[in-house]
């Protein structure tokens, strides 16, 4: 792999942003980023691909909205209706392929337009077997989590001190929308969503936009004095059939670390990883990422979390933004402020938070109820 | 700008297209990708990605509509990705695909495109009600033959085009699906036929639309080295280009398509073609509406502008003729399940250089474009296609 990001725009998360509409948060995310990289949209940057999703932007045909305020009218655009993950590795792919040096890619989350997030959430449940049960779209996390702790002998109180840590490193992220310090009770005795899932567990929504622009080997190293280079990436789809799958392991994360570690050349990813961003939409998704992708053996996280392992200052630490649970939940988003968190790391530009001499980095998707989809992407300073 | 590397097309698969099929989204993204493996003499087990094309979730009613596909499509356990640009997404699919392959990350990709309008009631316009921008547009209760009818008229208007003329297409397409296996509304009408045929939004009238449909289809891509081994005959795709322009449809000139201008350049150039209308055998642009094959016909530069619907009255468009234009026989004929559509037309490219069009065949095909588009009159995707 010989690509790099040169760029990094973004806004703030927050839990609404009635001032502004998604248009405007695509359009300052853009800005920054082309700033950043000192590129323009209309010289430099040879396509344009968002990660967005028809039923979360309210729209039929979503890509029709998304040209403008990315200075990228009559060029080569186009949509990923899956994570940014997916987008970023599509603009990858399209600078492997020698078409284009420069690409950019966004992905935003304009969660407090929705009416019914459950709603929605739903409607992606399978019509005929699923969805005519009319619970909440929940339950499938409550059946998972269940599962996953029995099989594993993880704890409710495992769960929720993942909620406490993540929070509390968001205190340090500015953009982050859900800092707090909250105590393990709290967590534990908020409102039962799906037993053993409660209110804490969930991410809370969050709106805001992403942009990155990722460039050529050659443009990188005249681009950026500090380019983060892209060392591996995979996307994964197991079973859609909620019927058919391992409940207890994230068999999708499993397989998309282990391609993304073999382009990479990492044999020991607890060693080789300085930090790594894993998907927290639910609070025992940490944990089950966290084995899936070989950071510690199953039925280990939660023990290690307790310990502290996953500290800021542990031996790995995960979820140093804050993650779903505390910078909050971007929908297709959020695949992007993992990535951030880790360019950002990696550059040395993470302020209070800043993980000493990061080298590599590694950000874990999912794409949510009620898939099983995910992706993975390791990320170095060094070529 | 140099390719890394050569991606050829290795098996092609279709399902009939009709009104109603009682096929879920997964069978028929099954039976379209199962003919297609056939077809290269593959197992699923030698796809390393898939990529699925298919238009709004609206359409099903399900959101994130690719995740409940994926299984049909043959995603199960390996990389899967859902491009979307609309009615544009026909002939993008491939282009992504052929990105997975030329970029050296995949030696193969299944790609399939599915389009299941039925489900909606009570029609399938019904779900392009959230297409518009929500301020300025959604209020008028616009639909898509009104806005549609709004650029025939420009056109017509534009270059003095008599309404007769562009009538032809229906009446070559049509005629051209009658040796379609798959084809939906096959049939020999006449010019009066269309011109009496009742009217929708004043011009366009019942036989200038393309039918909605249920379908799909599917392309197996594979890399130069790999595809040697499967096949003597396999089809290039030497040039791909897409475009988008801007959302604000009200604020340009409606009488040419610009951005697939711009696609057809940007693919045109990779594939080396300055000449087009003498450097290409066939095309497939995209025809939901009758005008829109002459407008994307010029959009192509096959034609000068407004001279389309001139070569159609003259026959050059005919099968037979110097360059036939949708020998498939087209959305109007075939059928219109959206992606599925677009996909129809790189399948029949295919099918067309191969030799194996049968009745359909267009004589010394050596070089094939598809076009597909959407949006809000906003989005051109083009791919070059050569034995």
């Amino acid at each position: 792999m010989t690509v790099a990001v040169v760029g990094v725009g973004y806004t703030d998360f927050r839990s609404a942003t009635p001032d502004v509409t998604f248009k405007e948060q695509m359009f300052e995310a853009a800005v920054k980023a082309y700033t950043d990289a000192g590129v323009s949209p209309r010289k430099d940057i040879g396509s344009f691909i968002t990660g967005a999703e028809d039923y979360w932007e309210g729209y039929s045909i979503f890509d029709e909205f998304v040209p403008d305020q990315l200075g990228a009218t009559l060029r080569p655009v186009c949509t990923i209706s899956g994570d940014g993950l997916q987008a970023l590795m599509t603009g990858v792919m399209q600078v492997e392929t020698g078409m284009f040096d420069i690409v950019a890619i966004e992905a935003h989350s304009k969660a407090s337009d929705m009416l019914s997030f459950t709603g929605i959430v739903s409607h992606g449940l399978d019509p005929v077997y699923n969805r005519s049960m009319n619970v909440s779209p929940f339950f499938v996390a409550g059946l998972e989590m269940r599962k996953y702790l029995s099989e594993t002998k993880t704890t409710r109180e495992q769960c929720a001190r993942v909620v406490v840590k993540n929070k509390k490193n968001a205190l340090d992220n500015p953009l982050a929308a859900y800092p707090a310090s909250m105590s393990v009770d709290e967590v534990m005795n908020s409102e039962m969503v799906s037993d053993p899932l409660s209110r804490r567990d969930l991410s809370p929504l969050a709106d805001g936009a992403i942009v990155f622009v990722l460039a050529s080997e050659k443009r990188a190293k005249e681009l950026s004095d500090y380019p983060i280079w892209l060392k591996g990436l995979s996307w994964i789809s197991e079973t859609p059939w909620l019927e058919s799958r391992n409940w207890s392991e994230a068999t999708y994360a499993k397989l998309a670390s282990k391609k993304a570690y073999k382009m990479a050349g990492i044999i020991d990813p607890k060693k080789q990883l300085d930090l790594v961003e894993v998907d927290d939409w639910f609070s025992y998704k940490e944990l089950q990422h966290l084995e899936a992708i070989g950071i510690c053996e199953k039925g280990q996280a939660g023990k290690l979390l307790e310990q502290g392992k996953f500290d800021r200052n542990g031996e790995t630490p995960v979820n140093v933004s804050g993650g779903r649970l505390g910078a909050g939940n971007l929908l297709e988003a959020s695949s992007l402020q993992s990535v951030l968190e880790c360019v950002l790391q990696l550059r040395g530009h993470a302020g209070k938070r800043q993980i000493k001499n990061a080298r590599t980095a590694a950000a874990q998707s999912w794409r949510g109820i009620p898939t099983a989809t995910g992706s993975m992407l390791i990320l170095s300073n060094e070529k | 700008m140099t390719i890394k590397r050569r991606v050829a097309v290795i098996g092609a698969g279709i399902t009939l297209f009709r009104r109603r099929l009682k096929e879920t989204g997964k069978e028929l993204s099954y039976h379209a990708s199962k003919m297609a493996l056939d077809s290269a003499e593959m197992n699923l087990s030698e796809i390393e990605s898939v990529v699925m094309g298919t238009a709004p979730d609206a359409f099903d009613g399900i959101h994130m509509k690719s995740e409940n596909l994926l299984d049909g499509a043959g995603g199960t356990g390996r990389p899967y990705m859902r491009p979307f640009v609309g009615g544009g997404t026909g002939v993008f699919a491939p282009i992504a695909g052929w990105w997975h392959v030329a970029s050296g990350l995949y030696d193969t990709c299944l790609v399939v495109a599915e389009e299941k309008m039925s489900p909606v009631q009570p029609h399938p316009q019904t779900a392009f009600r959230t297409i518009w921008d929500p301020i300025i547009t959604r209020p008028l209760q616009p639909n898509l033959v009104w806005i549609f009818a709004l650029e025939m008229n420009r056109y017509m208007t534009k270059h003095n085009i008599p309404k007769e003329h562009i009538a032809e297409v229906a009446v070559k397409n049509k005629s051209n699906a009658l040796d379609h296996p798959s084809a939906q509304l096959a049939a020999k009408i006449t010019v009066e036929d269309v011109m009496n045929s009742e009217t929708m939004v004043w011009p366009v009238q019942r036989l200038d639309i393309s039918p909605p449909s249920d379908g799909a289809a599917a392309l197996v891509l594979a890399s130069e080295e790999v595809a040697k081994k499967y096949t003597d005959s396999p089809v290039w795709i030497d040039g791909v280009g897409w475009s988008l322009d801007s959302s604000y449809w009200t604020n340009r000139d409606l009488y040419y398509p610009q951005y697939v201008e711009e696609a057809a350049k940007m693919a045109y150039k990779m594939a080396k073609i300055d000449d087009p209308p003498n450097q290409v055998s066939f095309a497939e642009p995209y025809d939901p509406f009758t005008y829109k094959e002459l407008h994307h016909m010029e959009g192509l530069l096959l034609a000068k502008k407004g001279e389309a619907p001139k070569l159609t009255h003259e026959g050059v468009t005919q099968r037979d003729g110097k360059l036939p234009i949708c020998p498939s026989g087209g959305l109007l004929g075939v059928g219109n399940p959206i992606a599925a559509a677009g996909l129809m037309k790189c399948c029949e490219a295919f099918w067309q250089l191969r030799n194996e069009a049968g009745k359909r065949q267009v004589d010394g095909a050596e070089t094939g474009v598809c076009q597909a588009w959407g949006d809000l009159m906003q989005v051109g995707t083009v791919t070059v296609f050569r034995r």
